[in-house]
């Protein structure tokens, strides 16, 4: 069976629909490019999947091995966070929220395993520097960190490139390619398709008649 | 001056006083910070204002302990803001507004008409910005404010990093499967029992002072989330102890000496990472 299944889905807000009759599958080692215009419901798609919003109609399928624990999320950053006094290092952690349950700290081999995805997000020097101070693709790759801490299976980015220059943007999507390559199903909304397209396996086109190719 | 506090050290009531007054700003300032970059500054203001609500409908159906309805009442409010807030459609801000001055305005308007008391202004003046009434505290009271603010410190302690995560990042918080909603919860009700034990620190107009200057002075120097928390603590602490001495000492109203103290400390750490960043 596919990772993700969505069935019939009908999304949006206390009762007013903004998507309608949504389907969709992601294979494992997919990676799909959710793209539309603004308001056409991709961040209620991505909301949805991730459990924080129930659909209004239809529903949402996990299989071959995944589960709604095994999907990291980067979300469109907010403004406070920008400004947030933190070390990276402590953003990343936080990552393991997830698994910790009533456990109140961080073991030791989960610290060395937040190290280790700042490296693979080539942000390993950044550790104990302030997240305030980042540059704007600096901070992405840090949340980037975060979410793979949270999960490793797959990722679900929210115009991961939004604000940043051409150049950081670039390294941003080679980054999400070698993820990518290394088995993680990728779930992608974004507005610039020349950079996005050629890493695409499907593309979701929200706004029309829903449908994936 | 030395002699002067050694003389007044000796008086069970200001021991009382310094211990209790040191640990609830200590409470105040730990979750302050939360409430500061979570953009809910004005929460403890508002929170204080249900809470000098309850105080007066306690006072006037003469409850001997005030506390059984004022608690409640506040965690209640507090719950309904932070959780359920967003989806009435009204935002934070301004919900936060209009039930703290419905409260204050409910609550005189409540004393003024049932009260029997022969100093009414006196009692409402003294609820308001807590006058003496930390000197009052009966050995009860202490025990009672002494326990429940160092059970919130070492909830804290406990929650640390759940708190890091819904404080920095509250929608991947909830994605992740950490039970955001329930830690949410809690830490309402921890911040609705920090303001009612403030309200006897410094009253309840007060409040503000002991969540907004430790944070935003820690803020204003250090780099780190724990540097931030650390920091906050310790000027807390020092800001009220400093304080409580300082109106024994002087014979100031108790609340607004620490506020005093307070703004004080603000002023020195901002010029202090004025001077650091090279500005001055
Ligand atoms: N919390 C909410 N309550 C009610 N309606 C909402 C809420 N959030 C979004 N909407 C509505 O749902 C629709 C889709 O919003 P969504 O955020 O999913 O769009 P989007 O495709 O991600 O747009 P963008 O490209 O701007 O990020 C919009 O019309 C918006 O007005
Ligand atoms: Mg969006």
């Amino acid at each position: 069976m596919a990772q993700i299944l969505g069935e019939n889905l009908t999304l949006g807000y206390e009762g007013k629909a903004v998507v309608r009759r949504l389907n969709f599958t992601v294979e494992a080692g997919d990676c799909l490019c959710i793209v539309g215009e603004n308001g056409s419901g991709k961040t209620t798609l991505l909301r949805t999947m991730l459990g924080l919003q129930p659909p209004l109609e239809g529903r949402i399928r996990f299989g071959d091995g995944l589960t709604r624990r095994d999907m990291g999320y980067l979300p469109q950053q907010t403004e406070g966070q920008r400004h947030f006094p933190a070390l990276v290092k402590e953003i990343v952690e936080s990552g393991f929220q997830g698994r910790c349950g009533l456990r109140p700290f961080y073991t030791r081999a989960e610290k060395a395993e937040a190290r280790r995805m700042l490296q693979k997000v080539g942000a390993a020097d950044l550790a104990g520097r302030c997240y305030r101070e980042l540059s704007g693709g600096q901070q992405q790759r840090v949340l980037l960190a975060r979410a793979l801490c949270a999960a490793r299976k797959a990722l679900l980015l929210d115009e991961p490139v939004t604000g940043l220059d051409p150049k950081a943007a670039e390294s941003l999507y080679a980054l999400i390619r070698d993820l990518h390559a290394q088995g993680i199903t990728i779930l992608m909304i974004t507005h610039d398709l020349g950079p996005a397209l050629p890493l695409a396996t499907r593309v979701l086109t929200m706004g029309g008649e829903g449908g994936a190719v | 001056m030395i002699a002067t506090l050694q003389y007044y050290w000796t008086f069970p009531f200001v021991r009382y006083a310094l211990a209790v007054g040191v640990l609830i700003a200590l409470c105040a300032s730990l979750f302050g910070v939360t409430l500061v970059l979570k953009g809910f500054s004005y929460l403890g203001d508002g929170l204080s204002h249900v809470a000098f609500g309850a105080m007066s409908v306690a006072t006037v159906l003469r409850f001997t302990d005030s506390m059984l309805l004022v608690l409640p009442v506040t965690v209640l409010a507090a719950v309904l803001l932070l959780r359920g807030g967003r989806r009435a459609g009204i935002r934070g801000d301004a919900a936060i507004g209009m039930l703290s001055v419905g409260a204050l305005a409910l609550g005189y308007l409540v004393t003024n008409l049932f009260s029997a008391g022969p100093n009414l202004a006196g009692d409402v003046c003294s609820t308001l910005f807590g006058s003496t009434s930390i000197l009052t505290l009966t050995r009860g009271e202490v025990w009672l404010c002494a326990g429940l603010a160092a059970a919130t410190v070492g909830l804290f302690l406990l929650l640390y990093h759940k708190i890091f995560a819904l404080t920095f990042d509250e929608t991947f918080a909830r994605a992740s499967g950490m039970g955001a909603g329930r830690w949410q919860l809690l830490l309402a009700v921890l911040i609705a029992v920090i303001v009612v034990l403030a309200m006897y620190l410094v009253g309840s107009l007060l409040i503000s002072a002991l969540v907004l200057f430790p944070a935003l002075a820690a803020m204003g120097v250090c780099r780190s989330f724990l540097g931030v928390t650390v920091c906050a603590a310790v000027f807390a602490v020092v800001c009220a102890a400093g304080g409580i001495l300082l109106a024994v000492l002087a014979g100031t109203p108790v609340g607004a000496t620490i506020v005093a103290v307070n703004m004080a400390g603000f002023a020195l750490f901002r010029l202090a990472g004025a001077v650091r960043g090279g500005v001055l």
